[in-house]
């Protein structure tokens, strides 16, 4: 129950783009498109979960255990850049389809501030392990939620006139708060479940 | 160039905020309201000078294959010795800021402007240039917090100015940054021609 409490939470009440600001240079960068945003969102789901895992071994096996907990960030960026690094190169030999279809976004997913901030947050929040990876998986269906219903919305702004003054990235960014006030609807829903959940 | 025209650029032809749009996350996350808009603004600002100094001193011994883990590990080691001297010494912005001085690392100005400016230009240029551009970010953020602020609490740098009635609260919620961003770009559009 704990778990799927995670899960609603890190999709729809908390959603990292939305309402916690983390990835928004992918979200305003590569939502011009719906299979661009896709691709992106698989990437970084990928990416997400497995840095989390790492991150989260790094911290518990090597930072606490050395009390070293002020590396934290130095670790944390070098651990990620490493493994983004790896991941392309096995992505290039393992699955060349794979890799042609996520290999551009892979380098940008480095500076991305969602992988580093999550790292970050589940250290945090204290999860144990399970509760990280269910986290940050979670977390990374959010970002794909909210980047391929922003790229939907572009597409059809593609189509209207927009007044001269707010051509380019005003409009763009009035309606990403558009989509942000429509996921404040979920507000109050992670509480509603803990009381269905009787986790209180 | 001189060191006016470097900090200048920085302010008004290449603002981070306005015109290059870099650092989005820190600019709609932390401006709920003028002082922690530039607090943060501050202290990339920080963190800018510093890299960028750096960056142009070690240029010619960095080989150009590694230059952008070396500029991270510079990076994140100054982010590391802020966020420690914020814990110790301004508790309350380090509540108000919270994740996002460790994220600074991954802010896009910071490592945009050692790969465009730092790694061509001499060590004072840099700083200079590290100065312009943490000006016009913290100029950005304290607009948007000031804007935000107003709307959405009624007060500025926490002086009231308008009663409880007339406040909005959507502005200090996350829409409002989205929306409120929206605008000034709009404005400043208008006024760039």
């Amino acid at each position: 129950m704990e778990y799927i409490l995670i899960f609603i939470s890190a999709i729809f009440v908390n959603n990292i783009i939305l309402s916690q600001f983390l990835g928004i240079c992918p979200f305003l960068g590569v939502s011009k498109k719906i299979d661009t945003s896709l691709g992106m969102s698989a990437a970084v789901a990928f990416v997400l979960t497995l840095a989390t895992i790492v991150t989260w071994c790094v911290q518990k096996f090597v930072l606490d255990a050395f009390g070293l907990q002020y590396l934290q960030t130095i670790a944390f960026i070098l651990v990620i850049a490493a493994l983004v690094q790896m991941v392309e190169i096995v992505l290039k030999k393992v699955s060349p389809a794979l890799y042609q279809a996520l290999g551009i976004f892979l380098p940008l997913i480095t500076t991305n501030c969602a992988v580093l901030g999550v790292a970050i947050l589940v250290i945090q929040k204290d999860f144990n392990l399970l509760q990280s990876v269910v986290y940050a998986f979670s977390t990374a269906l959010g970002f794909g939620l909210a980047l391929t219903v922003f790229a939907g919305m572009r597409e059809q702004l593609e189509l209207v006139t927009v007044p001269k003054g707010m051509r380019g990235m005003a409009i763009v960014m009035l309606s990403a708060g558009l989509l942000s006030l429509a996921f404040m609807g979920f507000s109050g829903v992670d509480g509603g479940l803990r009381v269905l959940f009787g986790l209180d | 160039m001189n060191a006016i025209q470097i900090i200048k650029n920085g302010i008004v032809k290449e603002n981070p905020t306005f015109v290059l749009m870099l650092g989005m996350c820190p600019t709609l996350a932390t401006t709920t309201s003028a002082m922690n808009g530039m607090s943060m603004g501050l202290a990339t600002m920080a963190v800018l000078i510093c890299t960028n100094f750096v960056i142009s001193c070690l240029k010619s011994i960095t080989p150009d294959k590694v230059r952008i883990p070396v500029f991270i590990v510079v990076i994140a080691a100054f982010v590391t010795m802020l966020q420690l001297v914020i814990k110790a010494f301004l508790p309350d912005i380090d509540a108000a800021l919270g994740l996002f001085i460790p994220l600074i690392v991954v802010n896009c100005i910071i490592l945009g402007r050692a790969e465009a400016f730092a790694a061509k230009n001499s060590p004072v240029a840099s700083l200079f240039d590290g100065i312009g551009i943490g000006l016009g970010f913290t100029i950005g953020l304290t607009l948007l917090g000031i804007c935000r602020e107003i709307l959405g609490s009624g007060s500025v740098f926490g002086l009231t100015l308008l009663p409880e009635t007339y406040n909005i609260l959507l502005f200090v919620l996350p829409p409002g940054a989205f929306i409120m961003l929206g605008f000034l770009i709009a404005i400043v559009n208008k006024i760039r021609g």
